[in-house]
């Protein structure tokens, strides 16, 4: 695979008012970024035909610096609105990007019932164990024991894995990395953006200054080797005792399917309702 | 002109929809004014039902029954408790098999006609659930709050497809049955 | 285009069913709902109604849901509305801000029933009227409209939709569940026969962008919606006249959300509507809104009858207020009643529009059941003895 340099990638999408972001050194936010700026470019998408849509959070400043179209809305509400969105104008596609608090806590509920209608969406997560933007309080995703400010002796309780909880309720396409496996993930973003119905990538990215901080992994490399020891590729994984996968997080895609999606199913609605009334054959 | 019609009785009876044909023959067909509205419970089924429907030639500003000129009652509780809110002089339609109990002194104050509503549908149409067609018909023909034309395109709007000719069957016996009270034929 | 009920003719149905056929002549084509007593039939209406014409009709997860859905829509390009009750208009309160902030064109209908919380569910009150105009939090202004008879529901939702088009915010039709469940004649006219509000869109590259800047000098930014090229972003957080996020600038904040309560208050001649009888030569005044205007309608003529000068206001728009007008009728009079369903939050306003002029009274009445017009006639009586 031929990679551009950042550069081009840079000057091509990024809007240059906007920077520099308000990321922090060793934050995973602005590689997550790249792949999916890499993925649009490589698929040669229009720029004019897609929105950005997000919640509130650091990576959810990210419609900000890319220069498309962009709704950055309220705290986890970020699917409700891709919702409304896409469903008045199918023509347009949808990526939202997400954190993990932002998806799973209080968006938690749009996440579901958005991957149940299969809702035609490009979920790009962000998951960095923590609220990162507000100081680093435990998430719905933080790993059991691990600590956060507002769980100072250890999180006590279970984390939610997001990539099985979107294959249980339904999605399209689910695939999980950390941002150490770029070319994956860049083949993944592809993949879920060249597909009807609900996608989702989650990506395991460092957050050094709040999460890492406080689990003794205060440095980016120090967390990608953390990730390195704690992933699992999913091939491996189905062969694991579950004993041997505690404590561990699965990585690989999760499911690649093509139900039908929102978008198509309120097509063929449409038809039905005008035939059942006899507006149509 | 305003008039106020009230009707009372329980869930099932098609009290509802006997005042939203009374509002529509009304507001559609007559070009008067009229509103209709009814007495919500929680319960999606059973119960007691109450509506009312004003009609008027001009703009209608209260839009409940202060003091009804005309009430159908198809219950003893409606009876009861709707009875004393009738206007004096004001003429009351009562489903006389479901009304056993009657407070002759107070009927006093009304015009009082008690009907078997519910067998005679029956026998009409052999379906007790055109009764409240049926009372229509007979409303209709006793206090000509709205013309007899008029209730049968209403009637005809209002019904489900299939059910339109026991539907005026029933409302034209509620018609002759209106005409024989009127003459004290009943 | 071929329409799912009559349109060029009379019909006679619900206030809410009469909100959704409105809606639907205005153009709207997105409506997003969660189940409410006693909003529901909108939802229902618009269900049946929306694919048939081409639009598009969405049970949401929540009512917080509904109201986003809508606010997509709206970048989108769609005329939208979402429509609820009490505990739902809790819930939209986070994203009715939102639209605020963003000036994003939307049409909220909430069917009123009694709170707190979720009170009584099937029965009529005015209890959030505040709410509807403070509800969500900081500075801000928007346009609420409250219908008291169905036509009025049906003509108001479809300038509900003509003034979110017009200023480019969100509109609520505050409407309660007497109105929405009583059936009368409405009138509905062919789209034809209607003068339909779109909003500005940017005339050209240059225009566009600036979404959030005053470019025509009318304080309403032409609307640069998605999927035109615009490349427009939109963020809740304070912005400048490009929607960049500008969060610790005072000046830009000031600017910003002076311009968009600025885009109301000086448009008040234009939003404010109302109806008077009998003020000319009253000496009492009623102030009412909404289904409780029909009792006080009915109050002004017996109380004339009885050779009392009464009169009455009945307040058609209840954001923009118009202060003035009330205390030009406080100049006139000896006596202002505020009748409502609540216990007591026009009667504020009136009060401060009166500003010492003329006794304001409350005439309150909560539990579901609309005031009587002898209830407020005995008030005022007893209060001349």
């Amino acid at each position: 695979m031929y990679l551009k340099p950042s550069y081009e990638i840079r000057d091509k999408y990024l809007r240059k008012d906007m920077l520099p972001t308000i990321f922090c050194p060793g934050c995973g936010i602005g590689a997550v970024l790249q792949y999916t700026l890499r993925a649009i470019d490589d698929l040669g998408l229009n720029q004019d035909e897609i929105v950005w849509v997000s919640g509130i959070g650091c990576s959810s400043r990210v419609p900000g610096y890319v220069n498309f179209d962009g709704l950055h809305t309220t705290h986890g509400r970020a699917l409700a609105f891709a919702t409304g969105i896409k469903m008045a104008n199918p023509d347009l596609k949808v990526i939202a990007f997400m954190g993990d608090g932002d998806a799973a806590a209080i968006g938690g509920n749009h996440l579901i019932h958005a991957i149940r209608r299969n809702l035609d969406v490009t979920v790009i997560l962000v998951n960095n164990f923590t609220y990162g933007m507000t100081g680093g309080q435990v998430a719905p995703t933080t790993p059991k024991g691990l600590r956060g400010t507002t769980a100072p002796y250890g999180s006590f309780e279970n984390p939610f894995d997001i990539a099985e909880l979107a294959v249980a309720a339904g999605a399209n396409y689910v695939a999980r990395w950390s941002v150490f496996n770029y070319l994956q993930g860049i083949n993944s973003i592809k993949k879920a953006l060249q597909k009807r119905g609900f996608t989702l990538v989650e990506f395991l990215s460092p957050c050094p200054i709040s999460f890492g901080r406080r689990n003794k992994l205060k440095t980016a490399p120090e967390l990608i080797k953390w990730y390195q020891k704690i992933t699992v590729p999913i091939s491996k994984a189905k062969d694991m005792p579950p004993e041997e996968l505690e404590g561990k997080v699965v990585i690989g895609e999760f499911v690649d399917r093509d139900r039908p999606s929102l978008v198509e199913e309120y097509e063929a609605y449409k038809r039905r309702a005008k035939k059942i009334m006899g507006w149509e054959e | 002109m305003r008039k106020e019609v009230l009707i009372g009785g329980f869930g099932g009876q098609g009290v509802i929809l006997a005042s939203v044909i009374l509002g529509r023959a009304a507001a559609v067909y007559e070009g008067l004014y009229a509103v209709q509205t009814q007495a919500y419970g929680p319960e999606s089924r059973g119960g007691a039902s109450r509506a009312e429907v004003v009609i008027s030639d001009e703009p209608i500003d209260y839009p409940k029954a202060l003091a009804p000129d005309y009430a159908v009652l198809l219950s003893q509780q409606a009876y009861e408790k709707y009875l004393p809110l009738v206007k004096k002089g004001g003429i009351v339609i009562l489903e006389k098999e479901l009304v056993p109990n009657r407070n002759e002194e107070l009927e006093k104050n009304f015009k009082v006609f008690a009907i078997p509503l519910t067998k005679v549908a029956e026998e009409t149409t052999g379906l007790s659930l055109t009764m409240n067609i049926l009372t229509l018909g007979v409303l209709v023909k006793l206090t000509s709050v709205v013309s007899e034309e008029s209730i049968e395109k209403a009637v005809l709007d209002s019904v489900p497809k299939g059910t339109e000719n026991i539907n005026l069957k029933a409302l034209r016996k509620g018609f002759e049955l209106g005409e024989k009270a009127k003459n004290g034929e009943l | 285009m071929r329409y799912p009920f009559p349109v060029g003719d009379a019909d006679f149905i619900q206030g809410d069913e009469a909100i959704a056929r409105a809606a639907i002549l205005a153009g709207c084509r997105f409506y997003a709902g969660y189940p409410i007593t006693p909003a529901s039939e909108i939802f229902e209406a618009m269900s049946l109604y929306m694919p048939l014409v081409d639009g598009v009709s969405i049970q949401m997860e929540d009512e917080i849901g509904s109201i986003a859905a809508v606010i997509g829509a709206s970048w989108a390009g769609a005329k939208a509305m979402t429509a609820t009750s009490g505990p739902g208009f809790s819930l939209m309160m986070e994203n009715l801000g939102y639209a605020i902030m963003t000036e994003t064109p939307l049409v909220l209908v909430n069917v009123q029933r009694s709170g707190p919380s979720t009170g009584q569910p099937t029965l009529a009150a005015q209890g959030d009227l505040m709410q509807a105009i403070w509800g969500t939090h900081g500075d801000h202004s928007l346009i609420v409209l409250t219908p008291a008879t169905v036509q009025e529901a049906f003509d108001m939702t479809i300038r509900a939709f003509n003034l979110a088009e017009k200023y480019r915010t969100p509109v609520i039709l505050l409407t309660d569940a007497e109105v929405g469940h009583m059936r009368e004649r409405v009138y509905a006219p062919h789209p034809d026969e209607l003068e339909l509000v779109y909003r500005k869109l940017p005339a050209n590259e240059e225009e566009a962008k600036y979404p959030f800047g005053d470019i025509h000098g009318d304080l309403v930014p032409p609307m640069p919606i998605f999927g035109k090229g615009y490349r427009t972003y939109v963020t809740g957080l304070t912005h400048d006249e490009r929607g960049r996020p500008k969060t610790v600038d005072a000046e830009i904040h000031e600017r910003l959300v002076k311009r968009i309560v600025g885009k109301i208050e000086n448009n008040k001649k234009d939003i404010i509507d109302y109806e008077t009888y009998g003020l000319e030569d009253a000496d009492i005044a009623i102030v009412s809104f909404g289904i409780v205007a029909r009792s006080a309608m009915r109050a002004v003529k017996e109380l004339r009858k009885e050779g009392i000068n009464a009169g009455l206001l009945k307040l058609n728009v209840l954001w923009p207020f118009d202060f003035e007008l009330i205390e030009k009728i406080a100049e006139n009079v000896e006596r202002i009643y505020v009748a409502e369903m609540n216990l007591g939050q026009l009667y504020h306003m009136v009060k401060e529009g009166a500003n010492g002029k003329a006794k304001v009274e409350l005439i309150s009445r909560i539990g579901g059941e609309v005031h009587t017009p002898g209830e407020i006639v005995e008030r005022i009586k007893r209060d001349l003895r």
